[in-house]
């Protein structure tokens, strides 16, 4: 039997979720093939069949995939769904839509967040905001998972020549639609991919101070800006920004927090990273817990002094 | 009449930091306080706000679970819910034997919108409306932000990677809410009392023909490695030398 992947992608590339996902597959066994369900996305196609790793890349193209829908996603993946023992999602916030409506088409379980590929059948993934891991065996005959990046590296995306078939299409559920969307555009790296984070939490006391003394650090690091939970909620931040269990789990070679006290759930979202940076005026603050540097020192003097220092 | 039916489960407090027992069998819940999940909280709201808008007429609280959940289902009625329904069962329940359950009871409620939590805080899942909506063949918006309803349709605003979306869709929907859909309102010691006197009707598994055995297995369940000990650094500068010639990050 082979393994499904279902791409994440913007119908012209492929993001970068797709690659760890690839990495998973590989780990279940079996030819890995990769779905690339979207409208005009012979690009992200022929992007797909280069990953390293990758088999077949099966291309279904209409108008009614363009934006992912769940409905229509989830009817184009139960369309193949019978060829493949595993069918795994990235677990971003368009794998997490979508995988449950195929599990449950299948009547099968869900797994969840996957960190680790133990067997075939049984899967490690974290609970209760990561502070446990629970290793969890599937009797039923597909296992529908969504893979937790951190836990895997991304394959090459180059190296691979899959050959692009074509699946026909499935139609349009027609009981949801596409209006619009609000998508920041910025030359930072995605949140989930950079290499280095600077995250600042509700110290910042506002929207202005937060872009005023984070965007300098961001900027000179070359680093995707994050925020806690309550900065987001004070609107200090996008809420695309938000790294904990129910926001984006991160993982970079460095992370820095900056006013931050270190909720657990904030912690769940940043522990895996290698390097923890903490910045916090309260010797008692809980992210230093986790931090391998931690500087006692008000965020304001310390992150200009910072950016100055680098 | 427009319903709106709200599932809630009973979650270990979010501010509760759970252990995980020795012998490995699963986390610690014994004696430890017990809440609604806090998505859940955010959907009642978002119903009852709805129906003082006037544009529903009923919110059914709905919980799975151990007869204790009658507690989670009066938080629910206190917070606005009209009327609450059990479905009482001691067995362990996945993602997909609730969300069975709920289809039968979207079959026999006939609600116009199903507005739950995106996931429980305990085991992280993020599946059960998805799945709801799947097996009813319901329109679904995920990780709302913000909700309109109108007569034969509902807006809902997602929050998704990199930003917002807007999607449309028909009713009956299914809504699952993310943490800024609102911000829920505390209950109040009179609107506690009222809630006691509400209506709550429970029902078995076997009453709605749902087989609910767990299909994962839960072999063992651990501790997440642990970080080793870091250091606290005196200034800017010893930190920016210990980045650059310890840990080697920049």
């Amino acid at each position: 039997m082979s393994v499904l992947v279902i791409a994440e992608h913007d119908n012209a590339s492929i993001k970068g979720a797709t690659l760890n996902t690839v990495t998973a597959a590989v780990a279940c066994g079996g030819d890995v093939h990769v779905l690339v369900a979207g409208h005009n996305a012979g690009a992200a196609a022929q992007a797909a069949a280069s990953i390293a790793g990758v088999a077949k890349v099966i291309h279904a193209d209409a108008a009614g995939l363009e934006r992912g829908l769940a409905e229509n996603v989830a009817a184009q993946v139960l369309a193949i769904a019978s060829n493949y023992s595993h069918i795994l999602f990235p677990a971003t916030a368009s794998g997490k839509n979508v995988a449950p409506r195929v599990a449950a088409k299948l009547d099968v379980a869900q797994i969840s967040d996957i960190t680790k590929v133990v067997s075939p059948d049984t899967f490690e993934r974290p609970i209760y905001a990561g502070n446990a891991i629970a290793t969890v065996q599937s009797a039923d005959s597909v296992k529908v998972i969504t893979v937790r990046t951190t836990g895997f590296d991304a394959a090459a995306a180059t190296g691979g020549s899959a050959a692009v078939e074509t699946a026909a299409a499935t139609a349009d559920a027609g009981k949801s639609s596409f209006v619009g969307s609000e998508i920041a555009k910025s030359d930072r790296p995605e949140l989930t991919a950079a290499k280095i984070i600077v995250s600042g939490g509700r110290a910042l006391g506002s929207k202005e101070k937060f872009d005023e003394v984070m965007t300098p650090l961001a900027d000179k690091l070359g680093a995707a800006l994050g925020a806690s939970r309550a900065a987001v909620d004070a609107g200090y931040a996008p809420n695309d920004w938000q790294v904990g269990q129910t926001g984006k789990i991160v993982a970079p070679q460095l992370y820095v927090a900056a006013g931050i006290s270190g909720a657990i759930q904030h912690l769940a979202g940043m522990k895996d990273s290698k390097v923890i940076v903490a910045i916090n005026k309260d010797p008692e603050a809980p992210i230093f817990s986790v931090a391998d540097y931690g500087l006692e020192a008000d965020l304001f003097t310390a992150v200009p002094e910072l950016v100055k220092a680098l | 009449m427009l319903k709106v039916l709200v599932p809630v489960k009973r979650v270990v407090d979010y501010n509760v930091k759970v252990r995980v027992k020795s012998d490995n069998t699963g986390v610690d819940i014994a004696n430890v306080k017990m809440s609604m999940n806090p998505f859940d909280e955010i959907a009642v709201e978002e119903a009852v706000r709805l129906k003082e808008k006037g544009l529903v007429t009923e919110v059914i609280a709905v919980s799975c679970g151990v007869a204790q959940c009658q507690e989670t289902l009066r938080t629910a009625m206190a917070i606005g819910a009209d009327r609450a329904i059990l479905v009482e069962t001691d067995v362990e329940l996945q993602p997909l034997a609730v969300a069975k359950l709920l289809k039968a009871l979207v079959d026999k409620e006939q609600p116009s919108l199903v507005i739950l939590g995106k996931q429980a805080i305990d085991d992280d899942a993020n599946q059960t409306g998805q799945m709801l909506a799947a097996l009813a063949d319901l329109p679904q918006a995920t990780f709302a932000s913000k909700v309109e309803l109108a007569a034969d349709k509902v807006s809902v605003t997602r929050e998704v990677d990199g930003g917002l979306e807007t999607l449309a869709l028909t009713l009956p929907a299914v809504i699952t809410t993310d943490l800024r859909l609102n911000e829920p309102r505390y209950v109040t010691l009179p609107n506690i009392m009222k809630a006691k006197k509400k209506q709550l009707d429970t029902v078995k598994p076997e009453d709605l023909g749902v087989d609910v055995a767990p299909r994962l297995k839960t072999l063992k369940v651990t501790e997440p490695a642990k970080r080793g000990a870091g250091i606290k650094v005196a200034d800017v500068a010893a930190l920016v030398e210990k980045l650059k010639n310890e840990a080697k990050v920049i």
